[in-house]
């Protein structure tokens, strides 16, 4: 990499037209301040699009506040990673940027107890531990789950009168605000307390394998480690267990057309129609807190509030069933195909080295399902109960005239939040009008407008001068952030329709390209076309058995776009840094999924 | 019906005895190898490995014996080669002249022409009439590494029509008797007679690509991996360093390419029907800088590579060709197999691998020296 080889200063960087002012949403320390110009300029930062691929509401940056914070944590305070700190966070023009800690080289040493000590307990006592942070994290959810936001009454309840109680009905409601707040902050400390040490252990298992095979495709080490019964991906399969009692039960037909409630009436009537009943809503709990989203924006619809997302996307696999398709997952396929491939490599190693595969792969397969489950725990199940909440406050705010959209609040920050609170509380005791209906409304307007300027510009893909070589594992691992991908960014490497980014799952397929820019536009896409998209959640399962292929800008190995394509047995390409916005829907592509290429074919 | 069905169980007067002559590849057990010669026995070798080889028939060494029986040949060789030692440069060229010509013009028995017969109009039914093929010598001692050259005969390209597949056999038989041959093996110490020669005749193939393999990276001897070398047309100027090949890299496990090299490919070595011989011409624009592989192709070869190793036990060094006349995907033939050397002996002298720590101890010393700073 050439020395004048950089990305811009994000102090050079203005604020689309039409944005000014995007800085009054954010805390001032998300921000870059002039008065840390010189320091943060001397700072490498990439754009976390992979996870934040969208500018953020107000509201919305305690996900990315609590997310890194936790995340630094668990490597700085509870586990003293030796070389590694925390992400350090900034957002600019909307867009959040991330900057690796190193600990310096001289202070490593002193680290190496501690965590051979903290980390080595965690190993040794994985599964007893993961079963206490199952016991945890459903008390978190059940604390949200019982979190009311109820208007406040004309009168304080007689029987607080007669008991003596001396408090009043506010007391409650910003103390449930405040609590909702810190189980979110709770379950972003639970999110982290395996995840680092999780890919940590993947990582140890990574490097023996490309050191043994070199140049063994991610893929294949992916593979070897990667889990089968997966609990981030029973909601989808809960829904194909439905498509396929409808047909089978003869309840499918009248499940096909009008709306939910009117597809549900029909049903009824069908005489097997109350049993596929039962079995729909004993599937919503817990699987359908699931959010089309990645969890992290106010704006994800979640299953469980969006009933017509599950049932469209069962409306679909009943379809293909009819047309003789098969829907579930490949499930013996993939294990069989996991066994082979990791029988072929330990085969391939001296009496020596085996045992140390065989060693570290366990360890590797012991920590690894968390990897993949806790995303279906937080941010699926506990984030879709706190944004749950979040929207009963708001339009509780909107009963009491402080917006007219029922998602206004999420256009205050979370301590105006709490200003607006107290606003309505305070007016309610006096006996006087609210200030916020009069100040806020205009303001959400004028936020809203923002939002949308920022949205119509794309972020840089990284900001000042990059280091040498990317040494950071975690950078590399969950953001496929590589001394390679960077040089690709600053060269735009975008000639002769030829697109390279990471070969995250095998196989090479033809097909049309369809651009999606978010979980709405996701009924767009039509069978056997290549889902073209900034980056994919999850959740985006059901449309995964239509795509032929995915290619996204931005995600590693580790990404959830390259699990799940894993998982279907599809073409991926991920970190393509562009490939949402030089492709255009309609496009024949070829995906290579196996070397990492995109072409535009025409 | 195959070559030994027709000749064991035909109708003609050919029928009894053609077995022992004519053994197509396919139908070749491991108790005709000795019969075979070392390079026919190799191509049978392959075919019960699992691997597709181009198809064709073995003229055994019983044909060769009952030729030299027929005519008496044994002593006359004999009484020629005994006094070859008394001649300089000039006369054991002559003398071995001489010997080749005893066996070129006496006639080929009648029952071992019948079955050559059978076994190439056997061939013709298959592919069509007047088939090209290669006769190529196959002595009996080409499997002893250190006498490879004993053995060695001709191979003719581009023999067309039975009596002309006929007359090769019988120089195949005739090339054991070159000067070169018969000086190596007096050298040796062996004796003329006792080895024997067997032929093959094998259809040619028309390649639109072929190459080379080996199933290992001879970079680094990482037996995890493939490596493909790939020309357009036939493999020769490749194997002789004519052309720049392009090179695939494969994970043996997954089958999946992991490094590509797109040569550009300016000449290709192909076949001229009419003038049944081969031409060097040059690679048309369009398809100079594109790979000379299929996808699929590419996965079929490197299929085929895994399955040899396996079935043979230690790392193999491979030529192989793309038959068009099969179906896409199906059309990988081998040519030949041997095993890999440099890394196979090497490795008994390889440095004690580097210890590895695991469990917690491995998670510190990957988090300390992250793979990407190592690179």
């Amino acid at each position: 990499m050439t020395a004048q080889a950089r990305f811009p200063s994000p102090y050079d960087l203005k604020a689309p037209q039409g944005a000014e002012g995007w800085r009054e949403f954010y805390p001032y320390f998300t921000l870059f301040q002039d008065e840390l110009k010189s320091a943060d300029e001397k700072r490498f930062w990439f754009c976390d699009a992979q996870h934040w691929p969208t500018p953020f509401r107000p509201f919305d940056t305690i996900m990315v506040e609590y997310a890194c914070k936790c995340l630094g944590q668990y490597n700085t305070r509870h586990l003293l990673v030796p070389p590694a700190n925390g992400v350090d966070y900034r957002i600019h023009n909307g867009y959040l940027y991330m900057s690796p800690m190193a600990v310096p080289p001289d202070q490593i040493p002193a680290r190496v107890p501690h965590f051979l000590e903290r980390a080595g307990f965690y190993f040794q006592n994985w599964n007893a531990l993961l079963e206490k942070w199952h016991v945890k994290v459903r008390k978190v959810i059940d604390d949200l789950e019982a979190l009311t936001f109820e208007p406040l009454p004309d009168m304080v309840p007689k029987e607080w009168i007669f008991e003596g109680r001396g408090l009043d009905n506010t007391y409650d409601l910003i103390e449930n605000y405040d609590r909702a707040i810190q189980l979110c902050y709770k379950a972003w400390q639970y999110h982290f307390e395996f995840l680092n040490l999780g890919y940590a252990a993947y990582l140890d298992f990574f490097g023996f394998c490309k050191e043994q095979f070199p140049n063994i495709p991610d893929q294949a080490i992916a593979r070897m480690v990667q889990g089968i019964d997966v609990d981030l991906f029973r909601p989808d399969d809960e829904l194909k267990k439905l498509a396929r009692l409808a047909v089978e039960s003869g309840v499918g037909d009248a499940l096909m057309s009008g709306s939910v409630e009117q597809a549900l009436a029909a049903a009824a009537k069908h005489p097997k129609g109350g049993a596929w009943i039962d079995a729909w809503n004993a599937a919503k709990y817990p699987w359908f807190n699931f959010t089309s989203g990645n969890g992290f924006y106010s704006a994800d619809k979640y299953w469980i509030e969006h009933l017509d997302i599950p049932l469209g996307y069962v409306r679909n696999y009943i379809t293909q069933l009819k047309k003789g398709a098969k829907i579930e997952r490949p499930t013996a396929e993939v294990a069989a195909e996991r066994e082979r491939i990791t029988k072929e490599y330990a085969e391939l190693l001296n009496k020596d080295t085996r045992p140390v595969f065989e060693q570290k792969l366990g360890l590797a397969r012991t920590v690894f399902p968390y990897v993949e489950n806790h995303n279906f725990y937080i941010e699926h199940w506990s984030l879709g109960v706190f944004w749950r909440k979040m929207r009963e406050l708001s339009r509780l705010f909107m009963n009491a005239g402080f917006w007219s959209d029922p998602e206004g609040m999420f256009f205050l920050n979370r301590n105006e939040v709490r200003e607006a609170l107290f606003d309505y509380c305070s007016a309610w005791a006096v006996g006087a009008d609210a200030i916020g209906p009069h100040y806020w409304p205009q303001r959400i307007e004028q936020r809203k407008k923002v939002m949308a300027a920022l949205a119509t510009h794309k972020p840089q893909p990284a900001l000042n001068e990059p280091p040498d070589v990317v040494t950071e594992p975690f950078t590399i691992m969950l953001w496929g952030i590589t001394t390679d991908r960077i040089s690709s960014w600053l060269n735009g490497a975008t000639n002769s329709g030829q697109l390279t980014g990471m070969a995250a799952s095998p196989g090479a397929v033809e097909g049309l390209a369809r651009v999606i820019r978010s979980a709405d536009e996701l009924d767009q896409i039509k069978d056997g076309e290549i889902l073209v998209t900034p980056v994919t959640a999850p959740s985006w399962a059901p449309v995964f058995s239509k795509i032929s292929a995915t290619v996204t800008d931005i995600g590693g190995m580790m990404s959830h776009a390259a699990i799940v394509c894993r998982e279907y047995g599809l073409p991926a390409v991920t970190a393509t840094g562009s490939a949402s916005s030089i492709i255009k829907t309609g496009q024949k592509l070829r995906v290579d999924g196996s070397k990492g290429e995109v072409t535009i074919l025409s | 019906m195959s070559v030994r069905e027709r000749a064991t169980t035909g109708n003609g007067a050919f029928a009894t005895g053609s077995a022992r002559y004519v053994i197509s590849f396919d139908q070749a057990s491991k108790d005709d190898h000795p019969s075979l010669g070392g390079k026919c026995a190799g191509l049978a070798a392959l075919i019960a490995a699992g691997a597709a080889v181009p198809p064709g028939f073995a003229v055994t060494t019983h044909a060769y014996a009952d030729m030299l029986a027929a005519h008496d040949l044994a002593d006359q060789i004999a009484a020629r080669t005994d006094a070859l030692s008394a001649y300089d440069v000039g006369g054991q060229a002559r003398i071995a002249q001489d010997i080749r010509d005893l066996i070129r013009t006496r006639p080929m028995p009648a029952e071992i022409a019948a079955a050559i017969r059978i076994g190439y109009a056997e061939l013709c039914d298959r592919f069509g009439p007047d088939l090209p093929v290669a006769v190529r010598s196959s002595g009996t001692a080409e499997d002893l590494p250190e006498a490879s050259f004993a053995g060695q005969g001709d191979t003719y390209l581009w023999t067309v029509g039975v009596d002309a597949v006929i007359e090769r056999v019988r120089d195949c038989w005739a090339s054991l008797f070159t000067a070169r041959a018969i000086a190596y093996r007096a050298k040796q110490g062996l004796g003329h007679l006792e080895l024997a020669m067997a032929a093959g005749v094998q259809k040619m193939v028309d390649a639109r690509a072929a190459g080379v393999a080996m199933s290992l990276d001879p970079s680094n001897g990482d037996r995890s991996k493939i490596v493909i070398e790939s020309t357009w047309g036939l493999g020769e100027p490749l194997v002789s360093g004519e052309v720049t090949p392009d090179c695939f890299v494969i994970d043996k496990v997954l089958l999946e390419s992991v490094k590509r090299t797109i040569a550009p490919k300016l000449r290709e070595l192909v076949a001229d029907h009419r003038a049944r011989r081969t031409v060097l011409r040059e690679v048309d624009e369009a398809r100079r800088n594109i790979p000379s592989l299929t996808e699929g192709q590419l996965r079929a070869v490197a299929r085929t590579v895994k399955t040899i190793e396996k079935a043979i036990g230690v790392p193999q060094d491979i030529e192989w060709a793309i038959d068009p006349h099969l179906p896409e995907n199906e059309g990988v033939v081998l040519l030949q197999s041997r095993p890999e050397t440099v890394w196979t002996n090497k490795k008994t002298e390889t440095a004690p691998a580097r210890t590895y720590a695991t469990g917690i101890e491995g998670v510190l010393s990957t988090l300390l020296s992250p793979l990407a700073a190592r690179k």
